[in-house]
């Protein structure tokens, strides 16, 4: 298929590219590696009148070190991510999940902004965000990821915000982690996917942190299994018994891959299996 | 268990080492890459012509309505439309598209005009036609056409189609059967009566889109009354005869030109509203047109695979002998009946007994119509559908008895020394060695190795289980004696021809009637040639794919190439020898009784020194300064052949799968394929026919399926939803061969195209049911995919408790929503 | 409508492109380039893999105004015209293609794949493979003959090592 027609700016200023989705006046989509706004463009299930390539902008390059945390620019690769030191050092999740989006050649393209900004809640990364207590820093402020993702495919972006980046926490590194994603086969979206982080004291875990993929219109965290599991052993016996929880407060959807009773109970597999991968159990 | 005994293994099946010098047997690297590997291919939608225009179809996106005021003002005021027509416009000379297979004489057969008139019967029908000057300002148009659709009840599921009352597809109709097809052999009721064992089951044969990976394109151009249309199909010559009956152009106006084609397995076998449409916009137009499918669009409006409904029952004795099988289907036609629509399924009714002898049979199919994409041949047509029936049943009988599944077949199935074997479903296979290729997978797979570690699984209750499949298949190939096809109604011959043209210089020419698209024809048949007629491979070229090149063929699809066209191309270089030795006796002087050909040379026996190459032969031909007496100065032969029997492939799959009890995911742990294909010219290409079948038949098993919601909505229209598997996805084959021979044609061979998909579905479903018997699964339905396992395993748990009273295995196994994981 | 400068198989193309111009539509349409088919509209099937910049890319899922100033890669641009690709000749010797659709997609993705990792196992291939469809092969033989190029191609880099 074929897109419907778009005008397309390439801005090298930020506020020129804010300015043009302001023109655009709702009309508008900021386009970065456009991996996932181009298969909507193709079936036409979106129709802007113009498309903001950000793709010049050089407030959404690089990955700088913050001293106790990381921004990584929205327009940063899934390929540069992975590979990241940085990114390697301090956000390992990050690089683990992003390993598994899609395959090489749409990880090419492919923006970390780009997947948070589409807010779709099968996306590998926004959980993985969620569970790092991230904090997505806009054109216009700085908003916390667990306010960001507001519903299916809906972000609190507003028409004329482009995200510049996301912060994480440097909080997290030396926790173990661990990215367990199951899907049907290795292109499918993830039918669920967990991503789990454990700090283990003295066999002990400590605290953990963990971010559910496709258990509702937005990426979800499991709460009540980071309680449970907190200051506990760490055996394959108590993260089973925890993850009993994990679909607590969650609203799956049913679709072709799988029922929502079936995602709660994948689930649960899933985040005792994360678990006890996080914590090498 | 698996012992066979060791006689069984006679010597012949061992394929042989080809002959140094013998083309026939060699693993040739394949002419036709070169252009496939650089991009210099000549797919349909490369062609550019002078003025050519672009076509773009407007679809149905409700399944079942009334179509009212179609407005199409706006599109054809758009900038760069030439022109929009819908069905009405077209209606005068769009005709019905053909179905060439009434399989009873009852069948109801509907009209089916290649864009909807009245009515639309399935989501995706074409409604109207828009002709612009690219592909962008074509598909922008679509848009701008407004078309009325009033609802009717749509009409989706099978069973409830066929009730008393159901709504209707087609209401003039007054039915959705479109017809019932019987066969009976032996007496099935008595087989029944008293039998030992009766083993029931009902199985579903998912609907498949056959996915060939170019999507359709045509490309059409008119000038004057000459009509050329190139087509990514699999049919060049079917599809010139039955566009002209379409559209009353004459047969002999109509170039059809299948260029290189991107893939079929079954889907580019059809005579396609497109292509009528597009001869119809040339014509009308004055200008060449080009239409090319997307993707999504294609999953809507390519004939769909399968889709059947299978109640089987099978009886036995105690010892594991089988009295009778009778097999009921509701086969899915989908809306509207296509080229061979209705004989799909019926191609199963002579395998559902398989390898097996038994003394009674029965088989029913009823077609049914639904608003839903017709159905039509998809890899193995109807033999997939049938060896999945049966030989999930063995599996279910063996668990009944308490047998190994290799035991259950090995005491039915028809030993090597029976054949030739008149089946009960009136066949006759000529050869075989089920023994020796059942020996031989047993070995590679180490079968008796995973049945202990299956058994260590179990007794340790490992939440991921293993399970072990068996598929001792046969199909029937070689489509197909015409005497039989006219037994059956089908509208023609199952003949094919081949030509061979010796040029001056002595290069050879072969033309095929056989249509390859991706089946590596023009490596195999040079191999064929050069090897009868003592040429070089690389001296023979083989033409292919044009009505105007090669003006007689029945193209390519049911594994018929080889055994149908190739023992043609056999047959004809046999006439152009013996041209050849009746003008080399001439030249050298001697009586034709007296020269002997040998690597392409002419000798006079018994005398050293005296011989012409058939190079020489065919340049004195051409000068033709001196013949035999009466002889045409032409070495140039053909052949028709019209095959005596079907030919019957057959083999041993085992699939091993691990089955994650928790979450129901299916991992292929190894996967053997001994497949006997008779006498092989290529084992490259046999090797990647096998590795290819095999991909498609597992996907079925494990993943694809075309999915409809209540409405009639199709919701696997893109390949994010129908899941084609990737490198990733599969696991590595080990694959092998036992040989012999075919006794019905001269070179032996039975065909390779179809035997990987029939044979894998049922055995990696056998494998999947195998690792979740101790559970008290005795099915999963089509595709596996992990929510149907873990259902299945729930549903188990939740019933009766397992069989034998075997124990669960582990505690806490990880079934159910409640308890988590092991 | 935007102006784009790129660079395709060595050649570089200055044109005038409607915004929403798909790279591989403009590929076939605009330069004639149809070396690169394409099999589908989600970026599922890889058919239209291209590299850009080195990097392998769906060219149905880049706009070719995204493309302005990049270089680009297709199966046509292997090879030095009379010689195949050591990758070219592992498909053909391997016989790692039927219909050969998938093929120009599939060796541009094995390219990229042995960029990144010059010596890959099986379960890497296939890994690296997973966004490119095949309908014929069954992918065994595309595995051997990304393994085999893989070998060709590191013994040719290890004599032209030794060379200098």
């Amino acid at each position: 298929m074929i897109p419907a027609t778009f005008d397309y700016v390439r801005p090298s200023s930020l506020s020129d590219a804010v300015a043009a989705l302001r023109e655009a006046d709702e009309e508008g989509k900021v386009i970065a590696g456009g991996q996932s706004l181009m298969p909507l463009l193709r079936l036409r299930l979106a129709y802007p009148e113009v498309l903001v390539d950000v793709s010049g902008l050089p407030e959404l390059r690089g990955i700088r070190d913050e001293g106790d945390s990381l921004l990584i620019g929205a327009m940063t690769t899934h390929y540069e991510v992975i590979r990241d030191p940085l990114v390697q050092a301090h956000a390992p999740l990050l690089a683990a999940a992003t390993a598994t989006v899609a395959d090489p050649a749409v990880r090419h393209r492919g923006t970390l902004g780009g997947s948070l900004a589409h807010a779709d809640p099968a996306g590998d990364l926004p959980a993985v965000v969620l569970a790092m207590d991230g904090v997505v820093v806009t054109s216009a402020r700085e908003i916390p990821v667990r306010d960001f993702f507001t519903d299916y495919l809906t972000s609190a972006l507003e028409p004329d915000e482009i995200l510049l980046g996301v912060r994480l926490p440097k909080a997290y590194t030396g926790w173990g982690h661990h990215y367990e994603k199951f899907h049907r086969t290795a292109q499918a979206w993830a039918i669920v996917g967990v991503a789990c982080l454990v700090r283990r004291v003295n066999g002990e875990i400590a605290e953990a942190r963990i971010g559910l993929t496709n258990m509702g219109p937005t990426p979800v965290r499991a709460h009540a299994v980071e309680t449970a599991v907190a200051d506990g052993p760490a055996s394959r016996q108590a993260f089973q018994a925890a993850a009993h929880d994990a679909p607590d407060g969650t609203s799956p959807p049913s679709d072709l891959h799988g029922s929502a009773e079936y995602r709660r109970h994948l689930a649960q597999v899933l985040t005792a299996r994360a678990l006890a991968a996080a914590a090498g159990a | 268990m698996s012992e066979i005994a060791p006689e069984a293994v006679a010597e012949q099946v061992t394929p042989g080492t080809p002959d140094a010098k013998s083309e026939v047997g060699r693993a040739r690297r394949r002419t036709e890459d070169a252009r496939l590997i650089t991009g210099r291919t000549t797919w349909t939608d490369n062609i550019q012509l002078p003025g050519l225009l672009h076509v773009a179809f407007l679809r149905s996106p409700i399944s079942h309505a009334r179509i009212g005021r179609i407005d199409a003002e706006a599109a054809r005021a758009r900038p760069g439309v030439i022109a929009v027509f819908t069905g009405a416009d077209l209606a005068d000379e769009q005709g019905s598209l053909p179905c060439a297979w009434p399989v009873t004489d009852d069948m109801v057969l509907p009209d089916h005009p290649p864009i909807a008139v009245d009515e639309v019967r399935y989501v995706g029908e074409p409604v109207a036609v828009v002709v612009a000057r690219d592909r962008y300002a074509a598909v922008d148009a679509l848009e701008a056409v407004d078309v009325d659709y009033e609802p009717l009840p749509a009409v989706v599921d099978m069973e409830r189609a066929v009730e008393e009352g159901a709504d209707l597809v087609h209401a003039d109709k007054g039915t959705n059967k479109s017809y019932t097809w019987v066969f009976e052999a032996g007496e099935p009721d008595a087989a029944f009566r008293d039998a030992p064992v009766v083993i029931e089951r009902r199985y579903v044969q998912q609907r498949l889109i056959p996915t060939a990976m170019e999507p359709r394109a045509v490309v059409c151009s008119a000038v004057g009354d000459e009509y050329t249309l190139w087509s990514a199909t699999q049919i060049p010559h079917i599809l010139r005869l039955m566009l002209a009956t379409v559209t009353g152009i004459p047969e002999h106006r109509l170039r059809v030109v299948a260029p290189d084609v991107g893939g079929g397995f079954g889907s580019k076998l059809q005579v396609y509203g497109e292509e009528v449409v597009c001869l119809l916009l040339a014509r009308r137009l004055g200008r060449p047109v080009k239409w090319t499918e997307s993707r999504s669009e294609g999953n809507m409006a390519v004939h769909h695979g399968r889709d059947q409904i299978q109640r089987l029952s099978l009886a036995a004795d105690r010892d594991g002998r089988i009295r009778g099988l009778k097999v009921d289907l509701l086969a899915d036609m989908g809306a509207y009946l296509m080229l061979v629509t209705p004989g799909v399924p019926l191609l199963g009714a002579f395998m559902f007994n398989g390898i097996y002898k038994m003394d009674a049979y029965s088989f029913t199919c009823t077609g049914v119509f639904t608003n839903k994409t017709p159905t039509d041949a998809y890899r193995g047509a109807g033999r997939p559908e049938a060896t999945f029936g049966i030989e999930r049943l063995m599996d279910e009988l063996a668990n009944e008895l308490g047998l190994d599944p290799i035991e259950v077949r090995r005491r039915n199935w028809i030993r090597h020394e029976e054949f030739p074997y008149d089946t009960i479903s009136g066949l006759t296979y000529d050869s075989g060695n089920y023994e020796a290729a059942t020996e031989k997978a047993l070995r590679l797979f180490e079968y008796d190795k995973l049945r202990a570690e299956q058994a260590d699984r179990r007794d340790r209750g490992d939440p991921v289980q293993l399970g072990i499949g068996v598929s001792t298949f046969t199909e029937m190939c070689g489509l197909a004696p015409s005497r039989v096809l006219g037994s059956l109604s089908y509208g023609a011959g199952g003949w094919e021809h081949a030509s061979v043209r010796v040029l001056p210089s002595g290069k050879v020419e072969v033309v095929t009637g056989s249509s390859a698209h991706g089946q590596g024809h023009e490596t195999a048949w040079a191999q064929i040639a050069a090897d009868r007629l003592g040429v070089p491979f690389e001296d023979v070229r083989v033409l292919h794919g044009d009505t105007s090149v090669s003006p007689k063929g029945m193209d390519t699809y049911g594994s018929r190439s080889l055994a149908v066209g190739g023992v043609a191309l056999f047959n004809a270089c046999d006439k152009v020898i013996d041209k050849a030795r009746r003008m080399a006796a001439h030249l050298l002087e001697a009586d034709e009784g007296d020269i002997e050909f040998s690597g392409g040379s002419f000798a006079v026996k018994g005398v050293p020194g005296q011989a012409r190459t058939l190079q020489e032969v065919a340049l004195a031909a051409f000068a033709a300064h001196d013949l035999p007496e009466g002889f045409e100065p032409s070495l140039d032969s053909e052949a028709t052949h019209d095959p005596e029997n079907f030919s019957f492939p057959h083999g041993t799959h085992l699939c091993a799968a691990e089955v994650d009890t928790e979450t129901g995911f299916v991992k292929l742990r190894s996967y053997v394929a001994v497949d006997d294909v008779g006498k092989v010219v290529n084992p490259l290409i046999v090797e990647g026919q096998v590795h290819g079948g095999l991909a498609q038949g597992i996907a079925q098993a494990l993943y694809e399926e075309a999915v409809y919601d209540d409405d009639g909505n199709l919701t696997t229209t893109t390949m994010a939803d129908y899941l084609v598997p990737s490198a990733a996805d599969l696991p590595t084959f080990t694959t092998d061969r036992t040989e012999t021979p075919a006794t019905t044609n001269p070179l032996g061979v039975k065909g390779v195209g179809e035997a990987g998909t029939i044979a894998s579905t049922p055995a990696v479903v056998n494998a999947i049911v195998d690792a979740l018997r101790p559970y008290g699964v005795d099915d999963v339905p089509m595709p596996c995919t992990p929510e149907r396992v873990w259902r299945a395993l729930t549903e188990a748990r939740r019933g009766a408790a397992p069989p034998g009273g075997s124990p669960e295995p582990g505690a806490g196994g990880g079934l159910g929503s409640a308890g988590g994981a092991a | 409508m935007p102006r784009v400068s790129v660079e395709v198989d060595g050649v570089r193309y200055d044109d005038d492109v409607e915004p929403r111009l798909l790279l591989a539509h403009y590929l076939r349409d605009r330069l004639g380039k149809v070396g690169t088919p394409i099999g589908c509209d989600t970026s599922n099937c890889g058919a239209c893999t291209v590299l850009m910049d080195g990097l392998s890319v769906k060219s149905c899922s880049v706009l070719a105004v995204q493309a302005d100033g990049h270089e680009i890669t297709t199966i046509e641009g292997l090879g030095d015209g009379r010689n195949l690709h050591p990758m070219q000749r592992a498909f053909h010797e391997e016989h790692a293609l039927q219909c050969g659709y998938c093929t120009p997609g599939m060796i541009m993705a094995s390219l990229d794949l042995l960029r990144e990792n010059a010596d890959p196992s099986d379960e890497e291939i296939r890994a690296g493979l997973e966004g490119n469809l095949c309908r014929c092969t069954g992918y065994q033989n595309i595995v051997r003959a990304v393994r085999r190029a893989a070998n060709d191609m590191r013994q040719s880099d290890q004599a032209e090592e030794a060379h200098r």
